[in-house]
């Protein structure tokens, strides 16, 4: 599983998919494609974006779902939390508890 | 050589005239009976009475559906519209009960946002940055 994980967040041009799907989930192939000609300049056909998805799902970081005709990708990040847990960041005291909010 | 027609297919032509002017804004142009319930049915922008039609063509042939279904998967639109400011475009849709596959996001250049015509195909309307 770390293997598939790994694999995918190892390429830029999947890092990119990640982080336009982070600003908005919900996405069609199409707008992907969109965003990453149009705002990255990366010119790559759809079927490579298809294949990049495709990694993205097996690592489970992306998942699809079908609404009406359309088929639409949406992030999820529980996966990574995966690489924290193995290498947790030591308790450091300088750090400030998060406020706790009072009623 | 001029672009002096274009058509989108759509499942149902009355149930299209309806979209394409009532909600749209369009107007007809031509609608001539060409056998069977099929009409010659095209529209025009209030914009632009002489310019670029558009053919609301009948989806009867086999293909389309293959070809259409597969685009509309996929999230691709079929044909795209200029409108002054796609961001007012889209609230005023969306109050229509208008269905956006895309909301409005800047490509660049332009900003764009995709809808679900209601006949069988996604529409991308476009605004140019000045």
């Amino acid at each position: 599983m770390a293997d598939v994980l790994f694999k995918a967040l190892a390429d830029p041009t999947r890092r990119t998919i990640l982080d336009e799907l982070a600003e908005k989930s919900g996405q069609t192939l199409f707008e992907i494609c969109s965003r990453l000609s149009t705002r990255h300049r990366l010119g790559i056909s759809r079927q490579a974006v298809s294949q990049h998805l495709a990694v993205l799902e097996a690592a489970g970081l992306v998942e699809t779902r079908r609404e009406g005709r359309c088929k639409f990708h949406d992030l999820n990040t529980a996966p990574l939390r995966r690489i924290t847990e193995r290498w947790p960041t030591p308790d450091t005291p300088d750090t400030p508890e998060p406020e706790k909010s009072t009623p | 050589m001029k672009i002096h027609l274009t058509s989108v297919f759509v499942d149902d032509q009355a149930k299209a005239e309806r979209f394409y002017t009532e909600v749209l804004g369009f107007v007809k142009k031509h609608d001539v009976p060409v056998g069977g319930k099929d009409r010659w049915l095209t529209v025009v922008s209030s914009e632009e009475p002489d310019g670029t039609e558009l053919l609301l063509e009948p989806a009867g042939h086999p293909a389309v559906a293959a070809y259409r279904d597969a685009l509309v998967e996929d999230g691709i639109p079929l044909a795209q519209f200029a409108v002054d400011d796609v961001k007012a475009e889209y609230r005023r849709l969306r109050g229509l009960g208008v269905q956006f596959t895309q909301e409005p996001v800047e490509m660049g250049p332009v900003t764009t946002a995709v809808f679900d015509d209601t006949c069988g195909n996604l529409i991308q309307i476009a605004t140019e940055a000045r």
